[in-house]
C-alpha cells in the first residue's frame, strides 16, 4: 500500500502533472506528423538537459533531480527545431545550465527551455546561420484544442501554485490585439487566429508560468505576466520578429527582481499546498448579505 | 587468411557503395515524364520572392487575360519605391522557375524477375548513375492622397501613394479608373493605419505596343523592411470562389513557412496506376484540391524545397545565376564560373528555393500570410511515381511469383490514387483494367502449351 504522504506529494507536485501533459503532446504531435524531430534529436535533448542537470547538482553538492530537466528537455522539443542534434542539444545545455550559473536572491533568473531557445535563436542569426529555429505556424487547431485542454487542466489542477499568470498574459495579449483589430478595422477572425496557435498556448501554460521564475508575490506576478504580453505584441506586430513570446519573457525574467522589491513575498517550494489566490481588496470589506427567501 | 582480407575488402567496398546510396545525391534513378505547372490554373498568380535579412525581391506575374486598359494593380509596399527599386522582367524567367519546381510524375521499368539477383548486386556496383535532364510629389488634397512618386517602367505606369484616410484613398483610385470590390475600403483603412504604402500600376499602351508582345510582363520590386509577408487581402475581396497563389521563394539559409498559417507538404513519393501518365495534369489538381479540403482549407502547400544548384529528376534545369540575380539573389557574382551546371550535379548554390502553393479567400485566409525562413535545407519535392510491370517472358519461379503480388500492387495503387484525390475507386480500377493492370492473375498456362510451338499456331 501506497503511503499516504507519498501519494499527496505525487499529487501536489506540479511537476509531475506537467511531465505527463507534456509528454502526451510530444507523442501526439509526432504520431500526427505535425513535428520535424528525429528520435536522434529528442534522445539529444534528453541527454544534453539530464547531463547538465547531473553535472550542475555535482558542482553544487546537491542531490540530483532529474525532473525539471525532464520538463526542459520536453518543451524543448515540442518548440525548437534544428539542423541536426547539435544545435537542439546546445539549447538543452544552455538552459539547464542558466539554472545554475546565472542566479539571483537565491533563484534562478530564466527559465530553462526559454533562455535555451532564446540563446540558439540569437546564436542562429548571427555566428551560425539557420542552427535552430521554431515554427510558430506549424501546429494545426487539433493540436491547439489538446494543448489548451491541457493547460486549462493545469491551472485548475494547480490554480494556487501561481498558475495565474497564463490567464493575464493570454488575457492582457488577446486585449491588446483584439484593440488592435478595432483601430485597424479589421475582422475578428484575424485576433482569433493569432490566438489559436499551439506554440502560444503552450509558452503561456507550461513555460512563462513556471513558478521558479515568476515573482512570488500576487500584484509583481500579474506585472510580470502582463509586461510579457505587451512585449510580445510590440515585438510581433511592430518589429515584425515572430519569435517576439521567447524574447519578451527572458527580458521580463531579467527584470523580475524589480517587480520582486515591489511586492516582496516568500519563495515557492514544488509542492507546496494549495491555498485560495491573494487578490488585492477592491470591493468593499463586507459583501452585503443576502438572506435566503 | 587471405580469404578472410578478401571478405574485409568486399565488406569496405559494399559499405561505401551503401554510403554512396544514402547521401541523397544518387537516391534517385527513375525517368522523368511530366510536370504539373501552375499553368493548369486558371486565375494563378505567381510570386517570386528573394528574401535575405530585411532585403525583398518580390516578383509578380499573373495571367491577365482581359482588355490591357482594364489592367490595373493596388499593391500595398512598406516603403516609397525609388524608380530603380521598380522593375520589370521577363516571362521566362518565373517559367523557368515554375517548370524547375513543379511536382512531377517519373516512371520505372520492374525488372526480369528472374534477374533479380543480377540486378542488386549490379546496382551496388555502380551506385545508381544519375539521369540526365531532358531537359514625383503633388497632393490630392482634398482627398488626403499623396502622390509619393511616379514612374513609367517598361509597359506600367506606376504611382506610390500614400494616404491618411481610406475613403479618401478610395475616392482617388475611383477618380482614376481602378475600380474597387465592395469590401476593399476597410482593407485599404487596415493598411494606412499600418503605414503602408500603395504601389499602384496602369498599363501605358504605348510603351506596350513598343514591347511587340501580347501580354503584360512581371513587374519587380526591391525594398527593405523586416516584415517578411505578401498581401493577398485585397485580392480576396473581388475574387469569385478561390485564388491560386504560387509562392517561389529564393534565400540563403533554409526553407521558408507560413507563421500564421500551417506549412504541410503535399503527399510525395506515391505509386499511382499507369493511366495517370495521360492525366497528370487533372491528377495533381485533384489532388491538391483533396488536399485543400482535408486541411479545412486553411493549410499551405509546401511543393518544392530544394538547393538551387541541382535536382532529381530535374522536372526543368537549375535556374543559371545570371536569371538568380534577375530575380533578386544579389549575393551571386556575375562572374564566369558561377554559371549553373547544366546537368544536375549535387553542388550547393548557397540559395534555396521553396514553392508555396496556397488556394485562399477571405474566409480561410483572412490575414495576409506573414512567412519566416528557417534552417531546413532538406529536400523535398511533390514526386509521383508510375511502375511499370515486367513485360518480357519469364518463366521462373520467381516471375510466378511476381505476376501473382501483380494484381496487389495495382489495388494499392487505386487506393492510393482514390485517397489523394478523392476519386472513385470503382472508376480508377475500370480504367486500370482498360489499360493495362488487370486486377485478376493471368490464367497460369498448362505446362504443354509452349511445347511444340502450340502458342504460335494461330498465327
Amino acid at each position: 500500500m501506497l503511503d499516504v504522504s507519498f501519494k499527496d506529494k505525487i499529487a501536489k507536485d506540479p511537476r509531475h502533472y506537467q511531465l505527463l501533459t507534456l509528454s502526451t503532446l510530444l507523442a501526439y504531435g509526432i504520431a500526427s506528423g505535425i513535428f520535424e524531430i528525429s528520435a536522434a534529436q529528442i534522445v539529444g535533448i534528453f541527454a544534453a538537459a539530464l547531463s547538465a542537470q547531473y553535472l550542475g547538482c555535482l558542482m553544487n553538492a546537491v542531490r540530483f533531480e532529474p525532473r525539471s530537466a525532464l520538463i526542459t528537455a520536453l518543451s524543448l522539443s515540442l518548440l525548437l527545431r534544428g539542423d541536426g542534434v547539435a544545435p537542439l542539444m546546445m539549447a538543452a545545455a544552455i538552459g539547464v545550465g542558466s539554472k545554475f550559473m546565472l542566479r539571483l536572491y537565491g533563484k534562478h533568473i530564466f527559465n530553462p527551455a526559454n533562455i535555451g531557445i532564446v540563446s540558439m535563436l540569437l546564436i542562429s542569426q548571427t555566428i551560425m546561420p539557420g542552427a535552430a529555429w521554431t515554427t510558430p505556424g506549424q501546429w494545426g487547431t487539433a493540436f491547439w484544442f489538446a494543448a489548451l485542454l491541457a493547460g486549462v487542466g493545469l491551472f485548475v489542477t494547480y490554480r494556487a501554485a501561481r498558475f495565474d499568470v497564463p490567464l493575464i498574459f493570454l488575457g492582457t495579449f488577446a486585449v491588446l490585439i483584439v484593440a488592435r483589430a478595432f483601430w485597424l478595422g479589421d475582422p475578428l477572425a484575424i485576433p482569433f487566429l493569432r490566438l489559436q496557435n499551439g506554440a502560444l498556448i503552450l509558452f503561456a501554460f507550461f513555460m512563462i508560468s513556471d513558478p521558479k521564475t515568476t515573482p512570488d508575490g500576487t500584484l509583481a506576478r500579474a506585472a510580470f505576466a502582463g509586461t510579457a504580453a505587451l512585449l510580445t505584441y510590440i515585438l510581433s506586430f511592430h518589429f515584425f520578429i515572430s519569435d517576439g513570446l521567447f524574447y519578451a519573457l527572458a527580458f521580463v525574467c531579467i527584470v523580475r527582481p524589480i517587480f520582486e522589491a515591489l511586492d516582496p513575498a516568500p519563495h515557492y517550494h514544488w509542492g507546496d499546498s494549495i491555498k485560495p489566490i491573494r487578490l488585492p481588496r477592491i470591493s468593499p470589506r463586507h459583501r452585503k448579505h443576502i438572506p435566503a427567501e | 587468411m587471405r580469404r578472410n582480407f578478401k571478405r574485409t575488402l568486399f565488406a569496405a567496398v559494399s559499405a561505401t557503395a551503401a554510403l554512396a546510396l544514402t547521401t541523397g545525391a544518387v537516391a534517385f534513378c527513375g525517368f522523368y515524364v511530366a510536370k504539373a505547372d501552375t499553368k493548369l490554373f486558371n486565375k494563378a498568380s505567381k510570386v517570386a520572392l528573394m528574401r535575405d535579412g530585411d532585403r525583398t525581391v518580390m516578383t509578380m506575374a499573373n495571367d491577365f487575360q482581359g482588355d490591357l486598359k482594364e489592367f490595373a494593380v493596388v499593391i500595398p509596399v512598406p516603403v516609397v519605391l525609388e524608380e530603380g527599386q521598380i522593375h520589370v522582367t521577363e516571362n521566362a524567367i518565373i517559367d523557368h522557375l515554375d517548370a524547375y519546381t513543379s511536382p512531377r510524375l517519373v516512371e520505372y521499368f520492374d525488372d526480369d524477375p528472374c534477374a533479380v539477383y543480377l540486378r542488386r548486386e549490379l546496382q551496388s556496383v555502380t551506385a545508381a548513375p544519375m539521369m540526365e535532364a531532358e531537359d514625383e510629389t503633388r497632393i490630392a488634397d482634398s482627398l488626403g492622397v499623396t502622390i509619393e512618386a511616379e514612374y513609367t517602367v517598361g509597359e506600367y505606369d506606376i504611382q506610390i501613394l500614400s494616404a491618411e484616410q481610406s475613403d479618401g484613398l478610395a475616392a482617388w483610385l475611383k477618380q482614376n479608373g481602378y475600380k474597387l470590390p465592395d469590401g476593399a475600403e476597410e482593407i485599404l483603412g487596415s493598411y494606412i493605419k499600418q503605414n503602408t504604402k500603395f504601389f499602384v500600376a496602369k498599363v501605358n499602351l504605348e510603351e506596350q505596343e513598343q514591347t511587340g508582345l501580347k501580354y503584360l510582363r512581371p513587374l519587380q520590386i526591391a525594398f527593405e523592411s523586416p516584415r517578411f509577408s505578401l498581401p493577398i487581402r485585397l485580392g480576396t475581396v473581388n475574387a469569385n470562389g478561390k485564388q491560386e497563389l504560387f509562392v517561389l521563394a529564393l534565400t540563403r539559409t533554409g526553407r521558408i513557412e507560413t507563421t500564421n498559417y500551417r506549412t504541410v507538404k503535399l503527399p510525395t513519393d506515391k505509386e499511382v496506376p499507369l493511366y495517370v501518365k495521360g492525366e497528370f495534369g487533372e491528377f495533381y489538381k485533384s489532388m491538391f484540391h483533396e488536399q485543400v479540403e482535408q486541411e479545412n482549407g486553411r493549410a499551405v502547400f509546401l511543393e518544392y524545397a530544394w538547393d538551387m544548384g541541382w535536382c532529381d529528376p530535374c522536372a526543368a534545369d537549375p535556374l543559371s545565376a545570371k536569371e538568380l540575380r534577375e530575380l533578386g539573389v544579389y549575393w551571386l557574382n556575375d562572374g564566369a564560373n558561377n554559371i549553373m551546371p547544366r546537368r544536375p550535379a549535387p553542388q550547393a548554390q548557397n540559395v534555396f528555393v521553396t514553392r508555396l502553393h496556397v488556394s485562399y479567400d477571405a474566409e480561410h485566409f483572412p490575414e495576409d500570410l506573414m512567412f519566416k525562413e528557417t534552417g531546413d535545407r532538406s529536400n523535398f519535392q511533390g514526386r509521383y511515381v508510375l511502375r511499370h510491370p515486367y513485360k518480357g517472358d519469364a518463366k521462373c519461379d520467381a516471375a510466378e511469383q511476381y505476376r501473382a503480388e501483380l494484381p496487389k500492387r495495382f489495388e494499392k495503387e487505386a487506393q492510393t490514387l482514390a485517397n489523394l484525390t478523392g476519386w472513385d475507386i470503382d472508376d480508377i480500377r475500370e480504367k486500370m483494367n482498360e489499360g493495362d493492370q488487370p486486377f485478376s492473375e493471368p490464367a497460369k498456362e498448362s505446362w504443354w502449351e509452349r511445347l511444340w510451338g502450340n502458342d504460335k499456331k494461330d498465327g
